[in-house]
This record gives C-alpha cells, sequence and structure tokens, in this order.
C-alpha cells in the first residue's frame, strides 16, 4: 500500500466546510427544535382562562407570566411546568380540581399586559361581563350520569352559576317505575362559558359532566342550511360562501368524463 | 472583613438582587405581595409600572402576534433600563441560572476541569447570536415564541413563583453541560437571551474601564471572568470593555488586587 | 376458598363458556365459579337520610359494605335513590370514625373536666356515666338526667332509651332533635285529629290535580317524592298545577305554574285568606254535610309568647341596669323581653282585632307557661268573624315577600291559589316541611291546613289532603310512635295522663306510679337546664344538640364551663362530641339491627350487615348496658322534683321500691333485669338456623368476632335472647288494637315496609277514611259516616267565643276534627334599622343535617364543600359584599362568616339572606334565635333578623 501524504486543508476549503457544518447543525437543531415545539404546542385540551383568544393566537400572544395567576382569588389557574405535557408556561385550569368561580369583576383578565386574555370580549355595555366568558363547554356523558339513571341528582345544575340557563333540566316520565321522573341536566351551550363548576361538583367518581374547548367539543353543521323554523338561526347566512365542490366521482373534467367509457361496456 | 466586602461586594449585591428579585416575585403568588407581580417574562412593579422581556417579545413578534400597547410599553421599560445599566446586567443580576453556571464554573476551576480540558473550547461563542436567529425563524414557521417554549431560563424563574414541575431537570442539564461539556456553556455560548442582551448590551451606558497603568497582568480577571474574549485589552491598552457580551457582574473589578478595573459611564462621544 | 382474580377470572369465564355449549363441567370448577360470583351479598335496608323512606339493598364483601343500589320492589322509590341515598355504602367509612371510647383527663388519669380526650375502656366509660348519673340525681332527681334524643334512632334504641329513662330513671328529660324538625306538626295533629300521623300517603301525589308545596323545598329535601311530583305533572301538564309557597326562591319553584314568595311568618294569613275566600265569598264550596257530621270549631289564646326564656329563670337574672339580664347581653333582652309582653305591630293589628287587640296595645303573655294548649269550641259564626280581616288587600299588602313584585301580579297569584283549593272536583294536596314546622306559630299554621281542606272535604282522601312530610328518617317510626319526647309514652299515650302511665307500668311490669308525670323538658328546655345549673348530666345520642340548636354558643358555653357531664354517642367526632366530657363510639346504621318508619307510616326493618368499625356498639347496647349499673335501690326510692304542689308541699315522686319488691323485685335487682332481660326478653330466642337471624351478624344478642370488652371489662358474649325482636315486639304491643298496628318483626324483615295501621296482614292507605281504614269504618257502623276521626286526645272541649271560654261544661267531640281560629302574628324578631334582613336557614340536597356523615363522603364533600350565604345580588351591593368573597351574618346572637352567593340554586328576593346549616364552619346556629313555638316548643330556624357587612 502507498502512503498517501494527506495535503493540508486549504483556508477555503477550511472555510466552505466550517459553513457546511453550521449549516447542518443548525438545520439539524432547527428541526429538533421545531419538532418539541410542534409537539408542546400541539395540545388542544387545555381550559384557558376567561377572555382568552383564540388558542393559535393565544399561544403566540402569552408572554406565559403568571399576572393572571396571581390575580385569581380562588387559586384556579396554574402556568404549564414542564413535564406536564402542555404548552409550557401557559395559564389553564383543571377544573375537577379548581374550576372556574366566574369572579364579577373578572380580576385575572385586566392585568394581562400581551392581550391574550381579552377584556373587550369580556365587555357588555362598556362593563366586564364575566356570563361572557367562553372557557369551554360543559359536556355530559349521559351513559355516567347518574341523573340518567333516574337517580334525584342534578348536583351540577345547583352548581352552576348560570343555574337555568347554561344547564336545564329536562323532565321526563320514567317508565320502569310508573310514579317517577327522570330530572335530567342539560347544557345550553350558547350560555355555559365553561367554568367548569358543574364538573367540580358531579358527584361521579370522574365527572360525568366535563368541560372541553369548544373547538374540541362541538361540531359544525356548515352554513348551507339554516333552520326554516328558527328566526335566530338566520344569521349563519352571513357566513355562507360558495364553493366548487370535488368528489371522487367529479374530480375530472366532464370532458374526460364523457370520453372514458372504459368500464361502461 | 474589608477585604473579604472588597472581594465579594458585587458578588454578594448580585446575589441579593438575585434571590431578592425571586423572592419577591414568590411572594406575589403566595402571600400577595403586591411589589413585584408576575415573572421575568413580564411583571408589574408596585401594581402599576410594566416591565416585559424584549427578547420573548420579539419572538411573539417574529410569531406573528399582535402586541399590545401594554407590552410595548413594557419593553420599552425594560429596554431603556437595560440600555442604561448594560445589557447583560439582566444575565448576571437578575437571571437566576446564572446562579447555577457560576456554580458550575467554580467547581470547574476548584475540581481542575478547566485545566484538564485546556483552552480548547469544542464551541464557539458566536453559536448564541444562531441560536437567536434561529429562534426568530422557527417563532415565524411554528407561530410561537420558539425560544419560550424550550427556555431554561423562563422554566426556572416560573418554576420559582409558580411551580417548578419537572423544570428542575433542566437546571440540573444546565449545571452538569457547564461543569462538564463546555466552559461557561449555557450562558457564554447558547443562551440567546444572553445573545439578545449582547446586542442590546453593545450600546449600553455602564461600563468597565481598564486603566493599563495599575495592571500587573497578574490575570486573575480573565481567569474569573465568564467572558474572558472582553478583556481582550488586558495589559495592551486602556480602554473601555465596549464588547455587549460584558455582563456587567463586575467579577473582574473584584479580583483585581491593582485597582486597574472599575465601572465608569462610557463616553458616548468617541475620540 | 380464596381464589385470586385472575383464577377467578378464568374459572368463571369456563363455566360461561361451557353452559353456553351445553357442556358439563367438572363439579370442583363449577362450585369455585359460584363461590366467587357470590362472594358478596345483597339484602335490604332503608336509606340512612331523611323521612322519605327509599328501600335499598346493601352489598356485603369481606365484612365491609361495599355498594348500595335502589331496591326496586320498595314502592316508594321502585330502585331510584337521591344522592344522598346513593351514597349510603360509604358513609359509615370516614377516616376519621370514632373506634374506642374518649374521656377528658387530667394528667393523673382522673376523669377533668378541662382535660384533653383520651382512650378508655368500655368498663371505664360505664364507671364514669355511672358516677355522673348517681351525682345528678343526687344533686336534682330525675330532672337533672337528660338526654337529646333522636328521629333517626331506630326503633328498638328509641324504645329502649325511653324504658330505661323513663321507667328506670323515672326522668322525661328525654326529647328528640325531631322536637325541631316535626313537634309542630305533631301539635297539628293532636289538636286537629287527636292522634298523631298523616291520614295521607305518598299514593297521594299520584292521585291528585294540585300539588301546594308550603314552605318546603322538596325538590331538594324529598328529591325521589319530587320527582314523583315532576311524573305527576308531566303526566297530565295541563290539568295537573303545582304551586310553590315560599319565603324565597328555590328549586321547588323549577316545576311550578305559580310561585308566591311571602314575608316570613305570613303563611298564617295566606292560610287564612283562603278560608276567608270559601267561607265569604264561594260558601258554596264548603261541604256541609261534611264538616257537620264531622267537624266542630275551636279557638284558644293568642297570648302564649314565643317559647323563649321567661322572667326570673335562673339565667336571666340578675336583670342590670343596662339591660342585659344574667347570661344575655342586652341585645339579646330586646328579644327576650317579648317573650313576656309586646306592643301590637300595624302589621298584626288587623288580624288581631277579633280578639280585642288594637295597634300599640301592649300585650301581656300571661298565658305562656302552662296554658298554651288550651283550646275551646266556638261557633262557626265565630269562625267567620275571625276570619273578616283576612282579605285580599289586607294578606297581599303584608304577606307579598318580593319587593320588586307588583302588588296586582301578586294579588292574581293568590287568588289562583285560592280558585285551585276551592275548585270543585279538582283534587289538592297540600305539602309542607320545615317552613310550617320551624314557626313561632308552627303549631297554629299546622292547624290552619286542615282547616281550609276541612271546609272542602279535601282531606283524608286519595288525592286529597294537608300532609306534613318529614324530615328525618324515623321521626315517624321512633320519636314519634315510640314516644322519646318529654311528654310522650309509646303509641300516643302522654306521661301526664295517669291511665296512660298505668298502662305503660302494668306493660313494663314495673310499680305502679313509677312514672313521672311531669314532661315538661322539650329540647330547648334541657339545655336551658344544663345553662342554669340545674341540669347535671346529659347523654347525646344519635344527633347533634350542640350544631343543631338556635343561639348555639350560649349552649356550648353552658357544657363546656358549668358543672356538668355531658356524653356524646357518636360515629363521628361532630361538634357534640366536642363540647363533651365523655364520648362513647357507636354503631352507624347498617352494623346494627334496626327499623325506621318514615313520614307515610311506613315501618321498614332491616338486619345487622357488617360488624362496626373498631369497637363500636349500637346505642341499644350502650343503653342496655347502663342498665345493670343501676338497682331499684338507686332510682326508685322517693325522688326529688322542681316545683310545688298546688298545697304548697315540694313536688316529689313517691318511693316504689315496697312495691317493687311485692313484685318479686329485690333492692338489688338491677334495672338491667327488670327492663331488658326479663322472662318476656328472654323468650324471644336466639335461631340461627332460620330467618330473619340466619347467617347474620348480631352483636348484641350473641357477640361478635371483635370480642370487644364490655361494660364489665370482660370480653362481651351476647345477651343470648333476641333482644332486637323482644324490643320491637313489645313496643308494638302498645299499638295493637289502638289504632297503631303494627305487623309482627319477622313479617317486616320480609316485606318492603307496611304502612300502619295494619289490621289482618293489609296496611292502611287513608287514615280515618271509612273506605280505606277499618278503625273508622269500625267507629261509623252506626252512623254512616264518610270519616271518623277518632282519635282520642283532647277530644272534649269547653264552650266559648274568641276572647276565651264562656261554659266550662265539657262536650265531647268523638271521631270529630277541628278548624281553629288562629290569628296571624309577628314573630319576636323582625328585620329593623340595626338587623335590616331576615336570616332563613335550611338544608341543601347534597348534605344531611350537620353533616358528620355526608361531608365525610369525598364526592359529596367536593359537590359542596362549604355552606354559602345566598342573598340578592342588589342586596350584596346595598351591604357592600361582593360575590364570592366573605361575609359576616350577624344577629343580635352572634356572627359568623360565610361566602356570599349571588346566583345558584337559592335565589331570595331583597330583604332576606339564607344559609344552610350543615357546615360546621359556617356555624349558622350561632346566629339564629331559640324562640320556638309555644305550643309544640319547635325552634322557628326559619326567621330572625340579621345584618351582613363585608368580612
Amino acid at each position: 500500500m502507498n502512503e498517501t501524504k494527506r495535503e493540508p486543508i486549504s483556508d477555503r476549503r477550511k472555510f466552505i466546510l466550517n459553513m457546511a457544518r453550521g449549516v447542518g447543525l443548525a438545520t439539524m437543531g432547527g428541526f429538533v427544535w421545531s419538532a418539541h415545539v410542534n409537539e408542546a404546542k400541539a395540545s388542544s385540551l387545555l381550559l384557558r382562562p376567561p377572555g382568552a383568544i383564540k388558542e393559535s393566537d393565544f399561544l403566540k400572544t402569552c408572554i406565559k407570566c403568571g399576572l393572571c395567576v396571581v390575580a385569581c382569588p380562588y387559586n384556579t389557574l396554574f402556568l404549564a411546568k414542564a413535564g406536564e405535557n402542555k404548552p409550557i408556561g401557559t395559564p389553564y385550569f383543571t377544573p375537577r380540581e379548581m374550576p372556574c368561580y366566574m369572579c364579577p369583576t373578572i380580576p385575572c383578565v385586566p392585568v394581562c399586559p400581551t392581550g391574550a386574555l381579552d377584556e373587550e370580549s369580556l365587555l357588555t355595555n362598556q362593563k366586564l361581563d364575566i356570563n361572557r366568558a367562553d372557557m369551554g363547554v360543559a359536556i355530559v356523558d349521559s351513559n355516567s350520569c347518574i341523573a340518567f339513571w333516574g337517580i334525584q341528582c342534578d348536583a351540577c345544575y345547583r352548581a352552576c352559576p348560570l343555574l337555568g340557563k347554561a344547564i336545564t333540566i329536562e323532565y321526563s316520565k320514567n317508565e320502569r317505575t310508573g310514579k317517577h321522573a327522570y330530572l335530567k341536566p342539560v347544557v345550553q351551550i350558547d350560555s355555559c362559558t365553561g367554568c367548569g363548576m358543574c364538573e367540580k361538583a358531579c358527584v361521579t367518581e370522574k365527572a360525568a359532566i366535563f368541560v372541553l374547548p369548544r373547538e374540541v367539543a362541538l361540531g359544525r353543521a356548515g352554513d348551507h342550511y339554516i333552520k326554516g323554523w328558527d328566526k335566530e338561526d338566520e344569521k349563519r347566512v352571513k357566513n355562507a360562501t360558495s364553493k366548487t365542490t370535488t368528489t371522487e366521482i367529479s374530480k375530472k373534467s366532464a370532458v374526460d368524463s364523457l370520453n372514458d367509457t372504459k368500464e361502461l361496456y | 472583613m474589608m477585604t473579604l466586602w472588597k472581594n465579594y461586594r458585587y458578588l454578594l449585591l448580585r446575589r441579593i438582587t438575585q434571590i431578592g428579585l425571586m423572592f419577591l416575585y414568590f411572594g406575589a403568588n403566595v402571600w400577595g405581595w403586591n411589589i413585584l407581580v408576575g415573572n421575568l417574562s413580564s411583571s408589574k412593579i408596585f401594581g402599576l409600572i410594566p416591565m416585559s422581556d424584549p427578547y420573548a417579545t420579539l419572538q411573539m413578534f417574529f410569531a406573528g402576534a399582535v402586541l399590545s400597547a401594554d407590552l410595548l410599553l413594557g419593553v420599552a421599560i425594560a429596554t431603556l433600563f437595560y440600555l442604561v445599566v448594560g445589557g447583560r446586567a439582566f444575565c448576571s443580576w437578575v437571571c437566576p441560572i446564572n446562579l447555577i453556571t457560576d456554580t458550575a464554573g467554580y467547581v470547574r476551576r476548584k475540581v481542575g476541569i478547566d485545566r484538564s480540558q485546556g483552552f480548547r473550547q469544542p464551541a464557539s461563542r458566536q453559536l448564541r447570536y444562531w441560536v437567536l436567529a434561529m429562534s426568530l425563524v422557527i417563532s415565524t414557521l411554528m407561530g410561537v415564541a420558539a425560544f419560550e417554549f424550550i427556555s431554561p431560563v423562563s422554566m426556572v424563574y416560573r418554576g420559582i413563583a409558580f411551580g417548578l414541575g419537572f423544570g428542575w431537570a433542566a437546571m440540573l442539564v444546565i449545571f452538569l453541560f457547564d461543569l462538564f461539556v463546555l466552559k461557561d456553556g449555557w450562558c457564554g455560548h447558547v443562551c440567546p437571551l444572553g445573545g439578545f442582551y449582547s446586542l442590546l448590551g453593545s450600546f449600553s451606558l455602564l461600563r468597565v474601564l481598564y486603566n493599563q497603568e495599575k495592571c500587573t497582568l497578574c490575570m486573575k480577571c480573565k481567569t474569573v471572568c465568564p467572558e474572558h474574549q472582553v478583556l481582550h485589552m488586558i495589559g495592551k491598552e486602556s480602554l473601555s470593555v465596549t464588547s455587549g457580551e460584558c455582563t456587567n457582574c463586575a467579577r473582574c473589578i473584584e479580583v483585581c488586587e491593582d485597582d486597574a478595573l472599575g465601572f465608569s459611564i462610557r463616553k458616548l462621544v468617541k475620540r | 376458598m380464596s381464589l385470586s382474580r385472575r383464577e377467578f377470572l378464568k374459572s368463571s369465564a369456563a363455566a360461561s363458556a361451557a353452559a353456553a355449549m351445553g357442556m358439563t363441567i367438572p363439579a370442583t370448577l363449577q362450585a369455585a365459579a359460584d363461590t366467587a360470583e357470590s362472594n358478596w351479598r345483597w339484602d335490604k335496608a332503608a336509606c340512612r337520610f331523611c323521612g322519605t323512606g327509599c328501600g335499598i339493598m346493601m352489598a356485603t364483601k369481606d365484612g365491609k359494605i361495599v355498594a348500595v343500589k335502589g331496591d326496586p320492589a320498595a314502592p316508594v322509590n321502585r330502585g331510584l335513590n337521591c344522592i344522598k341515598g346513593y351514597f349510603n355504602a360509604k358513609i359509615m367509612y370516614g377516616a376519621d370514625r370514632l373506634t374506642q371510647p374518649l374521656l377528658r383527663m387530667g394528667e393523673d388519669g382522673q376523669f377533668d373536666k378541662k382535660g384533653k380526650f383520651a382512650p378508655v375502656s368500655w368498663k371505664r366509660a360505664f364507671d364514669e356515666m355511672e358516677i355522673h348519673i348517681k351525682k345528678a340525681l343526687k344533686s336534682g332527681g330525675p330532672e337533672a338526667v337528660g338526654v337529646f334524643a333522636s328521629g333517626q334512632y331506630t326503633i328498638m334504641e328509641g324504645y329502649a332509651a325511653q324504658k330505661l329513662m323513663k321507667g328506670g330513671f323515672r326522668s322525661n328529660a328525654l326529647d328528640p332533635n325531631a322536637r325541631h324538625c316535626m313537634a309542630s306538626a305533631v301539635v297539628g295533629f293532636y289538636q286537629t285529629f287527636g292522634i298523631d300521623e298523616p291520614s295521607g300517603c305518598y299514593d297521594d301525589i299520584e292521585l291528585t290535580d294540585t300539588i301546594v308545596a308550603w314552605g318546603s323545598n322538596m325538590a331538594e329535601m324529598h328529591p325521589i317524592l319530587w320527582s314523583r311530583v315532576t311524573d305527576r305533572k308531566l303526566s297530565d301538564p295541563e290539568r295537573v298545577k303545582v304551586i310553590s309557597i315560599q319565603t324565597y326562591n328555590h328549586r321547588t319553584s323549577d316545576l311550578a305554574d305559580v310561585e308566591i314568595i311571602f314575608s316570613p311568618n305570613t303563611d298564617l294569613a295566606l292560610w287564612n285568606y283562603i278560608a276567608h275566600e270559601i267561607v265569604y265569598n264561594h260558601p258554596e264550596s264548603i261541604d256541609w254535610d261534611f264538616v257537620k257530621k264531622h267537624i266542630v270549631f275551636a279557638a284558644s289564646p293568642v297570648n302564649i309568647g314565643y317559647g323563649m326564656r321567661k322572667a326570673g329563670e335562673k339565667s336571666l337574672t340578675p336583670v342590670n341596669p343596662d339591660g342585659s339580664a344574667g347570661k344575655y347581653s342586652a341585645k339579646e333582652m330586646q328579644i327576650i323581653n317579648k317573650e313576656m309582653s309586646k306592643v301590637v305591630s300595624a302589621k298584626e293589628a288587623p288580624a288581631l282585632k277579633p280578639y280585642g287587640y288594637k295597634e300599640g296595645d301592649v300585650m301581656t303573655n300571661k298565658d305562656a307557661p302552662l296554658n298554651n294548649l288550651a283550646h275551646w269550641e266556638i261557633s262557626f259564626d265565630e269562625y267567620k268573624k275571625f276570619l273578616e280581616p283576612y282579605t285580599l288587600d289586607y294578606v297581599a299588602t303584608i304577606s307579598k315577600g318580593n319587593p320588586d313584585e307588583d302588588i296586582n301580579e301578586f294579588k292574581k297569584k293568590l287568588q289562583t291559589l285560592a280558585d285551585l283549593y276551592i275548585e270543585k272536583g279538582r283534587k289538592v294536596v297540600s305539602f309542607w316541611t320545615m317552613g310550617m314546622n320551624q314557626h313561632t306559630r308552627g303549631t297554629w299554621v299546622n292547624t290552619l291546613a286542615y282547616n281550609v281542606h276541612f271546609l272542602l272535604n279535601k282531606q283524608a282522601k286519595p288525592g286529597d289532603g294537608a300532609f306534613s312530610l318529614t324530615g328525618q328518617p324515623s321521626a315517624c317510626g321512633t320519636a314519634r310512635e315510640v314516644g322519646t319526647f318529654c311528654h310522650r309514652l309509646p303509641a300516643d299515650m302522654m306521661v301526664e295522663n295517669p291511665k296512660h302511665r298505668e298502662i305503660t307500668e302494668n306493660r313494663w311490669k314495673i310499680p305502679k306510679t313509677t312514672l313521672n308525670p311531669v314532661g315538661n323538658q322539650h329540647i330547648m328546655k334541657i339545655h336551658r337546664d344544663i345553662e342554669d345549673g340545674f341540669m347535671k348530666f346529659a347523654w347525646v345520642n344519635v344527633c347533634n344538640p350542640y350544631q343543631d340548636t338556635a343561639s348555639a354558643e350560649h349552649w356550648i358555653k353552658a357544657a363546656r364551663e358549668m358543672d356538668n357531664f355531658i356524653v356524646t354517642s357518636d360515629g363521628y367526632p361532630g361538634i357534640s362530641a366536642k363540647v363533651s366530657d365523655l364520648i362513647l363510639p357507636s354503631a352507624m346504621i347498617y352494623e346494627k339491627w334496626g327499623g325506621y318508619g318514615n313520614a307515610e307510616r311506613r315501618t321498614q326493618l332491616w338486619r345487622q350487615q357488617v360488624l362496626p368499625v373498631g369497637d363500636a356498639m349500637s346505642d341499644t347496647w350502650q343503653w342496655v348496658e347502663l342498665s345493670k349499673r343501676f338497682t331499684v335501690k338507686d332510682v326508685w326510692g322517693e325522688q326529688p322534683l322542681r316545683g310545688k304542689n298546688e298545697d304548697g308541699t315540694p313536688k316529689k315522686l313517691p318511693s316504689v321500691i315496697d312495691q317493687a319488691k311485692a313484685m318479686g323485685y329485690t333492692e338489688d335487682t338491677t334495672m338491667y333485669e327488670i327492663l331488658f332481660a326479663n322472662k318476656e326478653a328472654q323468650s324471644y330466642k336466639v335461631d340461627l338456623n332460620s330467618f330473619p337471624q340466619q347467617g347474620y351478624d348480631n352483636s348484641e344478642v350473641i357477640g361478635d368476632s371483635r370480642n370487644v370488652e364490655g361494660s364489665d371489662g370482660k370480653v362481651f358474649k351476647g345477651y343470648g335472647f333476641m333482644i332486637h325482636e323482644y324490643l320491637f315486639e313489645e313496643y308494638a304491643s302498645f299499638g295493637r288494637g289502638h289504632g297503631h298496628d303494627l305487623a309482627d318483626f319477622t313479617t317486616y324483615h320480609k316485606v318492603r315496609g307496611l304502612k300502619w295501621p295494619v289490621v289482618d296482614g293489609k296496611e292502611t292507605q287513608w287514615r280515618f277514611n271509612v273506605k280505606y281504614d277499618p278503625y273508622a269504618a269500625k267507629e261509623t257502623k252506626e252512623s254512616g259516616n264518610s270519616h271518623a276521626f277518632y282519635g282520642v286526645l283532647a277530644k272534649e272541649l269547653m264552650q266559648g267565643d274568641l276572647m276565651g271560654v264562656k261554659d266550662k261544661t265539657k262536650i265531647a267531640l268523638k271521631n270529630k276534627a277541628k278548624i281553629f281560629a288562629r290569628p296571624y302574628m309577628d314573630p319576636p324578631e323582625m328585620p329593623d334599622a340595626e338587623y335590616p334582613t331576615w336570616l332563613s336557614t335550611g338544608r341543601v340536597l347534597e348534605h344531611w343535617h350537620s353533616g358528620t356523615m355526608t361531608m365525610r363522603v369525598p364526592e359529596l364533600y367536593r359537590a359542596v364543600p362549604e355552606a354559602l350565604c345566598y342573598m340578592h345580588p342588589k342586596d350584596a351591593d346595598t351591604f357592600g359584599v361582593k360575590q364570592g368573597e366573605l361575609c359576616w351574618v350577624e344577629s343580635r346572637r352572634g356572627k359568623v362568616k360565610a361566602r356570599v352567593e349571588t346566583r345558584g340554586r337559592n335565589q331570595p328576593s331583597r330583604g332576606l339572606v339564607f344559609v344552610p346549616w350543615f357546615d360546621e364552619k359556617v356555624f349558622i346556629n350561632k346566629v339564629c334565635l331559640d324562640a320556638t313555638c309555644p305550643q309544640s316548643k319547635q325552634t322557628d330556624f326559619k326567621k330572625c333578623a340579621v345584618k351582613v357587612y363585608k368580612a
């Protein structure tokens, strides 16, 4: 074997190599970092303080200072800690542990320095109105809700600060016993603020009524159909738009389809 | 006693400031004090004066957040403040991570890891500017303040006031990293927040001034300095430390037995 | 044999797979599956909580209760429960169950009133009880020994307590917490029907067209009945009307067609308004045939006071120049002085006009102490005269409870209410609970309810009737039927009636004249006697009198600071235990054999399901063990009583020792041998091989595997006879043949309860109604009447008019009931400038009474962890308090801190705040006034005056 003598690396080459190394490292680091951030902000099940703006904007805007946490008189709010698999440093609450008690003065919102908690969204006639809060919406699991078994419970209904508005009772006859009635809790999603006092009060082992962010909990019927029997529903027309549709059968152009007689005979 | 005070007076003051601030934040959350509420990301002083982290805000800006007037006011106040006292004064006087990295640095010197590793550092101090740039790129791409999602600095100071969770692991990692991997690793090489304040600090007023005439070239200052490159003028010419990377920690002033170093207000107008 | 979970899953899966394929499987494997699947046992019991009386089934596994289900066979609830019932399986297993006797001791191990609680043996506990009872008897005679009894006693416990107290100690100072809850209903029943307890039953709900809830939050307090009301409403929403008549808005109004919010105490005026409408504006609606055959009209004095302390009582002396008196502050005396005399107010003057009073008159309550049950017959015309003031204008003006409601709207509601009652062919049930019972004119307002139903002949008929709902699970079954009241004996007999005493003495095989004829130490009197330093020994059984009594600070101070000995038997460390000197750990409901009787006269028995926790033993056992410590000579010698006879000699009970000897007892025969282990008792044999004893624990009868060291320091091995059956059967024998007939012990273990009177094995749905009640049928054989109100109490009346008796000849009114003239009167304390707001107290669905059980069920605690102060948002603004923040609620007697609630389940109008009393941390009874209905002695917890301010 001939020993080939290594040539000293030229400065130019060294520079290019260093550049490449830097770019490579940066790319690698950047991807790892991005992946982590992507993962960390993915948790969409968190309940935010009253007045929180849309989750994607909230994650941008919240500076994680904890001023809202300090302002809450009930120790409802926490900043997500490392290792909790929640967007780190952002405020959230767990209603089963401590719900939002819906203070009329909403102390947690005006202190927000960044507008991640938006005072404007909670104003009625220029006055703070906690009933406008939209932290989430309560969902009843009618399988485990004992009121649906006929048990006289309705602890959620009585715990609701908007009793009779956000949770109402639906009465129906209990045909099995023949002389009792079901008194079932029903969440009125337009009034529910997602404060979670129902979830806290629920007496089942794991709450049968629980608050989820609206985005997660609710479906959307689409604005192309309006309830003909509901005047209120009319206002959805303003979001209605027309869009060309495509399905498996319509994805080819009409002419192409017409010319394609392959499987016709 | 007097020598002890003379040799450690700034260190002591720094520690008091660092711990005192954390204590005030903690007290605000736990006992409802109203002196300093929030954390280093954003706080209210006496329920009135806002102060916000300019770097976090910059990331938010890149992420596409709408910046509120309140926030910008807080940023302005913080920026002005650090423009006066030196950008990286944050690092040595406020940031709690400094306690960890200083400890790691101390242990390194005592145990002799410094010497065994020699002067060959496996990374460049320029790295932090890369990280800084990258944080802004990722913020833009991901739509969130990217560094705030991984920042051990905020993890720790948030942790002190609001609960640490797994944050202690980040503290440990930084300690071990500084101890075994890279001298002055986190604060001097990686931390983009330090990088940001370095850039800001290039313009700041309060500076360390070197007087060559008094210097006996003992080099204690360069040993103790976490950013020793800023002391490039030692033994060469009497100059102010102009690099923004200087943290105004004043350790060099304390260890100098010759009174060759001291704080001064930088001359704004160059000769 | 024990199977691991895995093996169990394997074997039961194998067994079912095999069964599905029709395979024969090896016998051993089949046996294993059977055992595994049946390692729990179901047995029936009654729910621990309210007076509804739901039937439940308990699942027991490894000696612990693990699950509960509603009993589908129970007619009341058909397998359903409310959330308290839902947690019956968890109430006995709170972490701080009392498991051993605890005595306040000094360093030297001796009893020390100021010492700390330390564990002692049962023997030591009974030693101390014996010492202190003997000391008390010596100091003040039998009246110095008292018992806070309970409407939550099992029937057997109540009967055992009654026997030893009244037959043994000759003390009538045994009075239940049911006094706070049902006494006004009871006196109402006595005065109206001559016999206690409702004529109707829950079946009325399914049969009626109109449900009127008067001062009753049925939706929260009787949820299962409320679900029946709801079902009735759903079955015919147009026809069926629900009216909610309350002092503040609560959940019962949810279902109501009409909600009437009235000013506290004016329910008296509302009832009289309806009667006024009937008599003056719809005379054709009066069923004169019914009224003439079945009803007499009656009146009673109005100057009867408010059941508060009276001038001259020890704790009210000396009277000081600043207005304070004895242990009562000047502020407190402002109200207490009204016990002696009061000024007639503008509000009540029109109603009192027929009695000769006008506004500003001073009414002296001279009739207050003794004669307050007196009443006499009057003519219909007098009654009509009495009703004259109750015009719509007057009643609407004084009773409108919501200041923000339009008076004309309110008048319309009152008219609708009257119209519904009067409407021909419309069936009406009036339900009420504490609103009408806890009332300084509680007896009056109870009788006024029957007036309206009687005039219209809408009482004691299917779907028609005024029905008093009961709060406690056995207020009817034990407190009332057994008679654990100071004035009662079993089966509606009275201690002051010599004949009744004799019947009882004979039945108990104790000497004649043993029983004490003076029965006046009702629960407030017991507290007051302790405060006066007269009562030296008191025992708390199955209740929490130091939390549940108004003016609470007085009684707690008296218990802690005076020379006395307070014993509390309880499962948990509540406030009463805390202020006691000795605490006895009690077996809780399913840890003993027992029985309850609900509001519709349904008696339900159950067996012991599990062994008690720790060394706890049942209250029955505690009473029986105590009886072993007292002999004939200890208690049956001559005993002093308070007060003087008419001839001026001091009252006393004669010695009956000689008679006792003549009966075959000796001076040293113990009360145990006489009252509990007598020959009759021994005849109820232990029979572990047949129903119902087979397979069930019976700690009192055969001992149990815990080998608890008993009152003699030896392991307790059981009495050796079936004491539960003995106590039940002996008690039941009092009522059989007297309109209180119960079935036998074994039958009750088979059925889901029966409504007494049970005649020829058949229960009775509607009493006094000839079609349904064999007793009524018997009484009307000759007359052919539709009803017979056959109760015998107060069935001879003198004659007179509204002002008083005019003719002292007594006329018998056999089988008749009474309509009473009873006016609206103010309560003693009303809002004024300094205390501007009404305070009402009550319960919440989630918690039972003082919360000792339900506050220890984590789910219920989480649901409602604290008592809130409910108020109108505008009031909150006026008081300067904010939603969710703390406020002080302060009266002349004391103050508590509570969180302000301006939204949610209770929504008072301006001028009234509501605070529930379950929370020992929001000790609202410190604020309440201990004024009572002077006739029933039931405290009015529903109204006093307070101020509310920021804490």
